[in-house]
């Protein structure tokens, strides 16, 4: 968490410095009016961060329950300590920076401090708001296909809400009185949440861990693969039941716009065409490096029982190669709405996918039999990695699934011409196919020989 | 069934389990008394090559535990909630390891018919998954799943803690019927001087790593061990 924190650390304020300038150098406008004018969308990204990520302050009260203090006290010091979170201070690398740049650049320094603290009162909203509302799946996953849609809209110039938010966050500079509203507001969600939290202290209240409705699930139609049937059955479950898991799904279809970065041009350094392939790479295999890397860790919480049944590792293996590949089709089909950008970009993304079942998908699994990080798969905790992750040898496993596929497109492209490259990279993907089941002996040897330490590692709680 | 030769666990120093030789025949019930830190787990997790010994060996029916993975298909075990799949629900569970142990749905449905008594409503239809089962839900649901695909050999660590008094009683009357197949042979550990003299015939107390006494159980019985703890 900390390399997490550290970066953004570093993106923020190189961003909070730099952003003035390369807005003014673009020439679309005032920054400051540029910056309110998508600031809707970054209150909201924070806010769907902080669902998914920030910590709730209930979970560790109840040992406070019985202890000699008031009641309110406990509210107070829980509700307290996440306005410490770093979720709420990561936002003054930006804006701090971006605040000094403003004033330098002689915008009235009273109207840039209205400005400051009106958005700062926002994201202590967010902070509470966050609290209210957390676990609320209900109100969320509507929240973020209605940000996507809006995101959409604006991009294609049928709608655009920042017309109608931008004025807002203007105001706030134009007359810095305002900024007392957001403050007026943020007074109202710390009492609601306050008293929210009073009335619900018990645990059977508000401090019950929300249990949902179980129903067995059967899918009898598995049942003809046999032994593998049944490792497919229980990954579906476990995909599908779990916090953890189901946040990695999540991450595969961020990773599926990850090619915006690449075919819009918006990066210079990217517009090389052997960037394409890895743009490729990534936008189908999402699911395949967010999931796979972590095989067998998710069954960590069980795997003394796995290591005392008669289990086939080769079977194991398969269930979970297949789920990978299976995702990894999903992906490219959806990835299709890249065909608006030419077929050359969607064809790289259908390379690449090929390049991913074939070669990726089992190197992806033999690097995880080198990671022995147990996951807790009720909670999002340690989700964006982890310093165990990074070893030696995965990063050396690294070097064939991200390296070779670009090598090998741009000996195609630049010895011959650019179908040849995506000839190449599909060609390599059928020829890494024959040398799956040796991968898998190899993976399965791994698995025998560090099974003791394995076992040690997984037992590690933190 | 099982015989140990010269069997010790070490880490660094410290030595948790010394066993010299110990045989446990087939179809014997064999109980494992200890205070905390007597090394019952361990001696359990080395049947089970979840652990390495650090000398010696454990040979399961002919075949040596951390050489052959051939003791697996006759073995089963529930020793602590980490053989419990947490988000399946208690029915899923049960399949899960009857496909692993090569038994069908009806095979599976068969068994936990039998032991309706023993889940004593908790268990089945619940809509619940594992996880939000309380710890002694839980623990029925990882005892019954040992007894899934006729093992010949079944080891339950602390198979009566947290358990409810009914269950309790239901649970020893399991025992002693599994102990009268002379095919099965089961092997418990437990706190409890009472239940584990009631259903075990022989029982072997461990302290500190090491065999301290082996004895058939008799009506004395209980009053030794008690003799033994309480001084």
């Amino acid at each position: 968490m900390i390399f997490g924190a550290l970066y953004f650390i570093v993106v923020f304020l190189a961003l909070g410095v730099g952003s003035f300038f390369i807005i003014e150098d673009a020439n679309i406008g005032d920054p400051l009016r540029v910056v309110n004018q998508f600031i809707i969308y970054y209150l909201l990204m924070d806010l769907y961060a902080r669902y998914m990520f920030q910590k709730m302050p209930i979970m560790n009260i109840k040992p406070l329950l019985y202890m000699p203090f008031k009641k309110s006290a406990v509210v107070k010091y829980s509700l307290g300590k996440t306005v410490l979170s770093f979720f709420n201070w990561m936002h003054a690398f930006f804006f701090v920076p971006f605040s000094i740049v403003l004033i330098i650049q002689d915008y009235d320094p009273i109207s840039v401090i209205g400005w400051h603290v009106g958005l700062m009162a926002l994201f202590y909203c967010n902070n509470f708001i966050n609290i209210m509302m957390n676990n609320q799946d209900k109100i969320f996953y509507p929240m973020v296909v209605i940000l996507a849609v809006l995101g959409l809209c604006q991009y294609n110039g049928w709608f655009d809400v920042t017309i109608y938010t931008a004025p807002i966050f203007d105001s706030f500079f134009d007359t810095p009185w305002s900024a007392t509203l957001p403050i007026l507001a943020l007074i109202g969600l710390v009492y609601a949440s306050f008293s929210y939290f009073k009335k619900h202290m018990y645990l059977d209240g508000g401090l019950a861990t929300k249990h949902t409705e179980a129903k067995t699930e059967d899918y009898t139609w598995l049942n003809r693969f046999g032994n593998l049937g049944t490792f497919l059955k229980n990954d579906i479950k476990l995909i599908k039941r779990n916090k953890r898991s189901k946040t990695t799904v999540l991450l595969s279809v961020l990773f599926l716009f990850y090619g915006f970065i690449f075919f819009t041009n918006s990066l210079e350094v990217y517009e090389g065409p052997v960037w394409r392939i890895f743009a490729g790479i990534f936008v189908s295999g999402g699911f395949l490096f967010s999931f796979g890397q972590f095989v067998p860790s998710w069954d960590s919480s069980y795997y003394p029982l796995m290591m005392s049944q008669n289990i086939k590792y080769s079977e194991y293996l398969t269930s979970k190669w297949y789920l990978i590949i299976i995702a990894t089709a999903i992906s490219t089909v959806i990835a299709s709405f890249y065909l608006y950008f030419g077929w050359e970009v969607y064809m790289a993304i259908v390379v690449g996918a090929i390049y991913n079942m074939g070669v990726n998908s089992y190197l992806v699994l033999w690097g995880g039999a080198y990671i022995k990080t147990p996951i807790d798969l009720t909670s999002n905790k340690k989700a964006f990695g982890d310093k165990q992750a990074f070893n030696i040898k995965t990063l050396i496993i690294t070097i064939p699934k991200l390296v070779l596929p670009l090598a090998v497109y741009a000996a195609g492209h630049y010895l011959i011409n650019p179908t040849a490259g995506y000839i190449a990279v599909a060609l390599a993907g059928v020829v890494g196919y024959l040398f799956k089941d040796a991968v898998f002996r190899k993976i399965e040897a791994i698995y025998k020989r560090e099974k003791y330490k394995t076992l040690l590692a997984y037992k590690q709680k933190d | 069934m099982i015989t140990v030769h010269d069997l010790t666990k070490t880490y660094g120093t410290q030595t948790v389990l010394n066993i010299e030789s110990l045989e446990i025949p087939k179809g014997q019930s064999f109980g494992l008394v200890g205070n905390n830190g007597a090394g019952k787990t361990t001696f359990f997790s080395l049947l089970l090559d979840l652990i390495q010994p650090t000398t010696g060996k454990i040979i399961n029916n002919e075949v040596q535990v951390d050489i052959s993975e051939a003791w697996k298909p006759f073995t089963s075990a529930f020793i602590d909630e980490t053989f419990l799949i947490g988000y399946l629900t208690p029915e899923e569970y049960f399949y899960f390891i009857g496909e692993l142990r090569g038994q069908n749905k009806a095979d599976v449905d068969g068994l936990i018919a039998t032991f309706e008594n023993f889940f004593h409503g908790e268990i089945l239809g619940q809509k619940k998954y594992l996880r939000d089962l309380s710890k002694g839900n839980q623990k029925k649901v990882g005892i019954v799943a040992a007894f899934i695909g006729n093992p010949e050999v079944i080891i339950l660590d602390e198979p009566f803690a947290n358990l409810d008094p009914t269950t309790q009683i239901r649970l020893k009357q399991i025992i002693k019927d599994l102990s009268e197949n002379r095919d099965v042979t089961v092997l418990v550990s437990s706190h409890d001087l009472i239940h584990v003299t009631e259903v075990c015939e022989r029982i072997v107390v461990l302290n500190k790593g090491e065999i301290v006494k082996d004895i058939e159980t008799s009506p004395q019985t209980l009053k030794e061990l008690e003799t033994f703890f309480g001084g």
